[in-house]
């Protein structure tokens, strides 16, 4: 017993100590070093499109690399790909599972995957004359928050049994398994040159991880609750979360610590999701209070609001060329704004 | 904001100096100086204990919250919509500011309560309903789906509901018919919140992400109706949270490894991180549709798709141009940029390279049965001794290579592929973008009917090349 309890002593003061040097080159906050920077012009964005057909709540959307093309996710059992600049529904795929959280646009264009409380990420093949299904990722042990093509043979998840994996399409197996959390894995986000990943869980904790040897790299503290929303900074140095504590907070890989906090009194609703605009200056973060507010990412200020849903946002997303931001919310509608 | 207000108002404690839902409903009922509430009649029967919506307004205008006028509508609404009073004729819960009549809840009810009711116990109100012989009382159309599907889902329980149900009627049958009345009504309108009529808003809800931990203590477990444990479902979305254990000492030890490899990391000063950022966040403003105005045109903003079919056309325009010169990795990503990378490459005879690098990165891509044969085929071209176009690797990746090679996976040629892309981007790359062949493309005038160049060859007379740059 002794042994374990000196372990654990020795653990704890590893940590104290990675503090202290993360102290040690915290010689300027982000607020300050912008100071000099002209701020980002007020935001007022426009509902360009209104995407109406899901019956129910949407839980999820991602956009195609196409920069047109996307895919949502609803309680109503469907997954709708639209495309979203005509308003047409392109395509609509039945659940066999109507619990859905997420849902994927492979960047090929040929696949898109979802996946919920049936703890599966099911796999669709749009290419064939009828929609198929591809392959039914069968392993994890609790409900599937988040999916992320990296190509049309590889596949990652997270999970609400505390582990991410990849898995190989073809055979439809994991080939790495993610362990390291010690809450449900509720986000993730792939790195711009996809060697990497991170993800945000319910022990408040984001962790980046190596995709190819599937090891923890760096764990970033801060959050003082569940992490429901996490993205990669445009350059892929830094991180942007979106937690049930109410605040965004950007870390910084290199800094290895919390640069910025995104967060106002008046907010005392959860962030259920965010997306970041193509030069990372403004990410769009939708909270439980129905609103979607865009933050200044470099000066930590709130530059405006997107009001115009009857009820939560639940996911966002800016396609690849930046020329948009979509909100899906669970009163069943998919809006465009610019 | 008005959500805020209303969360806060829910709150169980008490807040110093701050009302919650208790004082306000209070005030409002108070006999002397609160809202009127009144019987009312209408046709052959009375309305008993209702309040006009108008009245509502006033009164919340006179409680301490201090909610200005434009606003009282609005948190009348979100309290409406929490079910602390409800319409007496309708069942979308919400607050008209005229003559509309609303009744209280009663606080048996409340949100406050944190009551989460189950199927069983809405089973047994469905049920009770059909038993009681009330035109009033008579199942909507979705209140009767809902009756169908529970009685398939409960079909063994189902005389247990039965029971229940006919216990409560008869008990409602004793009532006083005034106060049947006001309890029928409330106890619906309990159920407009929990099951709300399709359409509605269900203000209770929760994200199933998270009610599928049972993280809330707060929630009431227990039935509405005071029905007993063993009766009750368990809803797909509950599953009991997985209890935390003590790490072992192999855990322990796994543990301190990962904390001393990252107390070993370096760590840049935050002003360099900070200085990093800002400049490519400055860099790429330009190239942000929310910060710059894209040319021609965004096509959500003007309905013109000009601007996807220039990026899907291969002559890349001056602006995607000059963002090749950001750095190595926006020449790779971009298709049209791996093609220009290339030829110029090919024009110095220098492209191996950058066609190991494509053809490691295509074979990450790769399904893993065509992997291993992928993988000789790359080190036969490119790394094997005689290779036709070898590429020169130091040492230990090279020695790395050579053992991955005999177990061949897609990141065989990981390090080899790292040190290379080290040195495109500080050799083949610089060159590329003082190359006559890059400047050129980035000099290129607009999209203009324009002759572009024309050379005469000596031998035949002929136009060689001319160049029309179409719109």
């Amino acid at each position: 017993m002794g042994e374990i309890e000196q372990m654990k002593k020795e653990a704890e003061a590893l940590k104290t100590q990675i503090e202290a040097a993360r102290k040690a080159v915290h010689d300027t906050d982000m607020a300050s070093a912008a100071s000099g920077v002209a701020p980002a012009p007020r935001v007022q964005l426009k509902t360009r499109r209104t995407l109406k057909g899901h019956l129910a709540k949407i839980y999820a959307m991602h956009w195609s690399t196409d920069n047109r093309l996307m895919v949502s996710a609803s309680q109503d059992g469907k997954l709708l790909i639209w495309d979203s600049h005509s308003g047409n529904k392109v395509n609509a795929v039945p659940l066999k599972s109507s619990w859905v959280m997420t849902c994927a646009y492979a960047p090929s264009g040929n696949l898109v995957a979802s996946g919920g409380l049936d703890n599966m990420c099911t796999v669709y093949n749009l290419k064939t004359p009828v929609i198929k299904t591809v392959k039914e990722l069968d392993a994890h042990t609790g409900y599937l928050s988040c999916a992320r093509f990296l190509s049309d043979t590889e596949v990652l998840t997270a999970s609400g049994d505390t582990t991410c994996a990849l898995w190989d399409l073809e055979t439809g197996k994991q080939k790495t398994v993610f362990l390291n959390h010690v809450g449900d894995c509720m986000c993730l986000s792939l790195s711009p040159d996809m060697n990497s990943f991170v993800s945000g869980a319910c022990d408040s904790l984001a962790k980046l991880w190596d995709i190819r040897d599937g090891q923890c790299k760096q764990t970033f503290l801060g959050h003082t609750s569940d992490i429901n929303a996490i993205s990669f900074y445009p350059g892929g140095n830094a991180i942007i979360t979106g937690s049930d504590d109410c605040t965004c907070k950007m870390y910084d890989l290199r800094a290895d610590q919390e640069v910025i906090s995104y967060q106002d009194a008046a907010l005392n609703s959860g962030v259920t999701s965010l997306a970041l605009s193509m030069s990372g200056r403004l990410i769009f973060a939708g909270y439980d209070d129905f609103n979607c507010n865009i933050w200044d990412s470099l000066k930590g200020e709130k530059v405006g609001v997107l009001s115009g849903h009857d009820n939560r946002v639940s996911c966002t997303g800016v396609p690849p060329d930046g020329m948009c931001v979509c909100t899906g919310s669970w009163d069943s509608f998919l809006k465009i704004w610019n | 904001s008005l959500e805020t207000l209303l969360a806060l108002l829910t709150q169980d404690a008490r807040r110093e100096n701050s009302p919650n839902m208790e004082d306000v409903i209070g005030r409002m009922q108070d006999e002397k100086n609160g809202i009127p509430i009144r019987t009312v009649k209408s046709f052959l029967s009375k309305i008993p204990s209702v309040f006009s919506g108008c009245h509502f307004v006033l009164g919340l205008l006179k409680t301490p919250l201090f909610v200005p006028l434009v606003e009282a509508l609005h948190l009348g609404t979100l309290m409406a919509a929490h079910g602390y009073f409800f319409p007496i004729s309708d069942h979308v819960l919400t607050l008209k500011d005229d003559g509309t009549f609303y009744r209280f809840q009663t606080p048996y009810f409340w949100p406050s309560n944190c009551w989460e009711p189950e199927n069983t116990d809405y089973a047994v109100y469905l049920c009770k309903r059909t038993m009681q012989n009330k035109a009033r009382l008579e199942l909507a159309d979705y209140e009767a789906e809902s009756l169908a599907r529970l009685q398939r889902a409960f079909a063994r329980k189902w005389e247990f509901i039965f029971m229940q149900a006919e216990a409560q009627a008869k008990v409602d049958k004793k009532r006083d018919k005034i106060e049947r009345k006001i309890l029928d009504s409330q106890e619906r309108a309990f159920w407009d919140v929990h099951r709300p009529v399709p359409g509605c808003v269900n203000t209770t809800e929760v994200d199933i992400k998270k009610s599928s931990r049972m993280k809330n203590p707060h929630k009431t477990r227990k039935s509405v109706y005071g029905l007993q444990n063993d009766i009750r479902s368990h809803s797909p979305t509950h599953t009991p949270a997985p209890e935390t254990k003590q790490p072992t000492e192999e855990e322990l030890r796994e543990q301190i490894k990962f904390w001393q490899a990252q107390l070993d990391r370096h760590r840049l000063k935050m002003s360099k991180v900070a200085e990093s950022l800002l400049s490519y966040t400055e860099q790429y403003s330009d190239y942000d549709p929310f910060l710059s105005t894209p040319d021609p045109s965004n096509p959500w903003i003007s309905d013109d798709t000009t601007l996807w079919e220039m990026e899907a056309s291969k002559e890349p325009g001056q602006t995607r141009v000059r963002r090749w010169g950001f750095g190595i990795d926006e020449v790779l990503k971009d298709p049209v940029g791996r093609e220009q990378f290339l030829k110029f490459l090919e024009s110095e005879f220098s492209s191996e390279n950058l066609r190991f690098w494509l053809a490691v990165q295509e074979l990450k891509r790769r399904p893993i049965r065509e992997v291993p044969t992928r993988v000789q085929e790359i080190w036969e071209e490119f790394l094997a001794p005689g290779a036709p176009s070898a590429i020169n690797v130091d040492s230990k990746s090279y020695d790395k290579t050579t053992q991955n090679v005999k177990d061949p996976g897609r990141y065989a040629f990981e390090d080899a592929q790292e040190h290379i892309y080290k040195l495109m981007k500080s050799d083949s790359y610089s060159r590329f973008i003082r190359s006559s062949a890059y400047q050129e493309l980035l000099q290129a005038k607009k999209k203009v009917k324009h002759l572009k160049q024309f050379d005469v060859s000596h031998k035949n007379c002929n136009i060689v090349k001319y160049y029309y740059n179409l719109k």
